[in-house]
């Protein structure tokens, strides 16, 4: 086992990103209103990326993955993620949604139901998988994030830790080609922030397209192709995580970087 | 100064609490003398519920139950208890309890609404219960038709061509849903249901009817009356506003501008008036919107209005319960791909409606005792039957036990729907939501 995850050299043999386009976002803009959240973001994403993205609060970091699955819709520009471009049409919605993978800040499992349940019910419903199938996949991973133990408790009976753990195995019950998270460990006690990196640290092992808000720099040094940095709605810089944190250029981002890295 | 430095070298044991705390006086300690003036309320309390129970208990017991009129009860009771004895005259009901729950429907015909009541509980139970197994719910599914049927009786065409009304909306959908958007193929699809049912399926029943009659004595609505009418229109009324209610809190919440502003103006329009004066366009006005000729049943024109009076209270009831999620649950269920409908069934609805349970039940409940208020557009529910009874000589002047036994007959009904709905809650009780 690693340790927490701070000054770790990259992952021995990184996934070389293939030249496959995951993600094209090309001239985006995005409005709450009047308020300009999204500003001009280009941003091309090739399978097998891991990118961590990070920024001040309310630098619309989180808004931007969010867009990815259209919970958010932009207003100029286009987003096309897998060879769809992303409009108001329900039924291709409903298909990339599927195909993107989100976990979110605090989990949002579904408190009514089993851990077994949380993980088939997408499957069963939206993939038409027969329920057997759906269970066996899900036991996979409920094993993979290694609490397959708890199948059978309810989200309420569980950690932090294992909760957010249980997301990411309920997203991957759905064969996601992408997957988001959005600020996965920042609402965990400090104790359980290691169980869920490590599970995604094996994700980005294995290869799949990671887009990550996340603050654990840690992280991003060990998994992370790119590091992007945000601020005003806008991408201020983005580097390979050496040069990004050894060298940033733009006066925000050092500012940022001594202010995160600095005690 | 003290020293700072301390390590703990061994691990307290767990212990029992002290004695006072426990059993029967730690309970007696909480909960009814905790303090001076808590044990004074006590005993005040005691007093109190004390004297009522010595002045109402010897008017239940010093009671007559086989006398023939007002008068003779009066008389057995002295004869009995004493001159200045005053009890009760359980004689009316026991004569008058068969009127009481059946109002005029004919006598031999009795086993019908009873049967009707006892398979309410076959009907019910695969929903409510989840040790009965599910594949029982094609019975719940029939058990309305068929209930109608056995209630009113007449030829059973009628019935199948109802049925036939749900079959003829479940195919447009179906079909139309493939072609056009789901919105407009669902507004088609009941369209054309409700066309089906106001024009067509009348003269259809009575074709099929002239070639093959299949039927049973008919009962004309004028002779319902009593506790099996307040529960006909309690249960169908609770049957059916549920899931109006539920589509309409749908509505409420809907981004689609007319959908939504339609069932806004409904809920507000329906809770802004009062019942009675919905009863009474029920009873009078509706009749003039109607094509000339028609015969729209007076009691299911009652079960109407009630049905949308508490679909309104219910709407706003599981909107509460919508505004409970919080949005994650929205947009957990949106990440995985699940379309709205899905979405709502599944993840949403089922949140909603476990917080709602004891408004919903409320609701319920209310609805179940407004049914009496029917006895003021002239229909004999228990209340009106007691009027009827007492202009009976004999009967002139029975006040109390009438009301009694009405009142125990609604009281064991909404307490037990009441001590439903706090199983359900607990039974559906995951941990934290």
């Amino acid at each position: 086992m690693q340790d927490a995850a701070l000054d770790v050299a990259p992952i021995a043999t990184p996934a070389p990103p293939s030249d496959e386009v995951a993600i094209e976002i090309t001239d985006m803009n995005k409005w709450y209103g009047t308020f300009h959240v999204l500003r001009e973001i280009n941003l091309t994403v090739y399978s097998g990326e891991r990118i961590v993205i990070c920024g001040p609060s309310g630098s619309g970091k989180s808004t931007l993955i969010r867009c990815i699955n259209r919970l958010e819709e932009h207003q100029k520009g286009t987003i096309i993620v897998e060879g769809t471009e992303l409009s108001s049409d329900l039924k291709n919605i409903d298909r990339i949604r599927s195909d993107v993978g989100m976990c979110f800040q605090h989990f949002n499992l579904f408190p009514h139901l089993t851990i077994l349940e949380n993980c088939t019910l997408a499957p069963i419903w939206v993939r038409k998988v027969p329920r057997h199938e759906a269970e066996e996949t899900a036991m996979h991973f409920l094993a993979k994030v290694k609490i397959p133990e708890q199948a059978s408790k309810y989200p309420g009976q569980l950690s932090g830790g294992q909760q957010q753990r249980v997301a990411i195995a309920r997203s991957l019950c759905m064969r996601p080609r992408i997957m988001l998270f959005d600020e996965p460990t920042s609402a965990l006690d400090p104790e359980m922030i290691k169980e869920v990196l490590d599970t995604m640290i094996e994700l980005a092992e294995e290869g799949m397209t990671m887009l990550c808000v996340t603050h654990e720099m840690g992280f991003a040094r060990q998994v992370a192709n790119r590091v992007i940095f945000m601020d005003e709605g806008q991408i201020v810089e983005q580097n390979e995580p050496e040069e990004f944190f050894k060298n940033p250029k733009n006066d925000r981002t050092k500012l940022f970087l001594s202010q995160i890295l600095g005690h | 100064m003290e020293q700072v430095a301390f390590v703990r070298k061994e691990i307290v044991k767990e212990s029992p609490p002290p004695a006072t705390e426990v059993g029967i006086v730690g309970w007696l300690r909480a909960n009814l003398f905790s303090s001076v003036l808590n044990s004074v309320l006590t005993v005040l309390s005691v007093l109190g519920i004390a004297y009522a129970l010595f002045q109402f208990v010897p008017w239940i017991v010093m009671s007559s139950w086989t006398a023939n009129s007002l008068d003779e009860c009066r008389q057995a009771i002295h004869l009995a208890y004493g001159e200045d004895v005053t009890g009760a005259c359980w004689a009316v009901i026991r004569e008058r309890y068969l009127q009481m729950l059946f109002g005029f429907y004919p006598q031999h015909l009795y086993w019908r609404p009873v049967l009707v009541f006892l398979l309410l509980f076959v009907g019910i139970a695969p929903i409510l219960v989840p040790a009965v197994p599910s594949r029982l719910l094609w019975f719940s599914a029939i058990y309305p038709f068929l209930a109608y049927w056995l209630l009113w009786g007449g030829t059973l065409w009628l019935i199948i061509s109802i049925i036939a009304g749900f079959v003829i909306g479940y195919v447009l959908m179906t079909e139309l849903s493939k072609r056009i958007e789901m919105l407009g193929a669902m507004l088609t699809a009941v369209a054309g249901t409700l066309v089906w049912w106001l024009f067509l399926c009348g003269p259809a029943a009575a074709l099929l009817h002239g070639v093959v009659p299949i039927g049973i004595e008919a009962v004309e609505s004028a002779r319902f009356g009593g506790f099996m009418l307040s529960t006909t229109i309690g249960v169908v009324g609770i049957g059916s506003s549920l899931p109006i209610g539920i589509l309409l809190a749908l509505g409420r919440k809907s981004d689609l501008l007319i959908i939504k502003a339609i069932c806004v103006g409904f809920i507000e329009f329906i809770r802004g008036v009062p019942l009675i004066t919905l009863l009474f366009v029920a009873s009078t006005l509706l009749n003039i919107f109607m094509p000339p000729g028609t015969n729209f049943d007076l009691i299911l024109r009652v079960v109407i209005m009630v049905t949308l009076f508490s679909s309104a209270y219910i709407a706003e009831v599981i909107r509460g319960g919508l505004a409970g999620l919080s949005r994650g649950q929205y947009e957990a269920a949106d990440a995985l791909g699940l379309d709205y409908w899905k979405s709502m069934r599944l993840i949403i609805l089922p949140q909603a409606l476990k917080i709602s349970i004891p408004g919903i039940v409320s609701t319920f409940i209310g609805l179940f005792k407004d049914t009496t208020l029917v006895s003021i557009i002239g229909l004999l529910d228990p209340l009106g039957l007691t009027n009827a009874i007492r202009a009976d000589a004999a009967w002139n002047g029975v006040i109390w036990e009438l009301y009694c036994f009405v009142g125990l007959l609604f009281f064991v009904c909404c307490f037990a729907m009441s001590r439903y709905s706090m199983y359900l809650e607990r039974r559906l009780q995951t941990g934290h939501r």
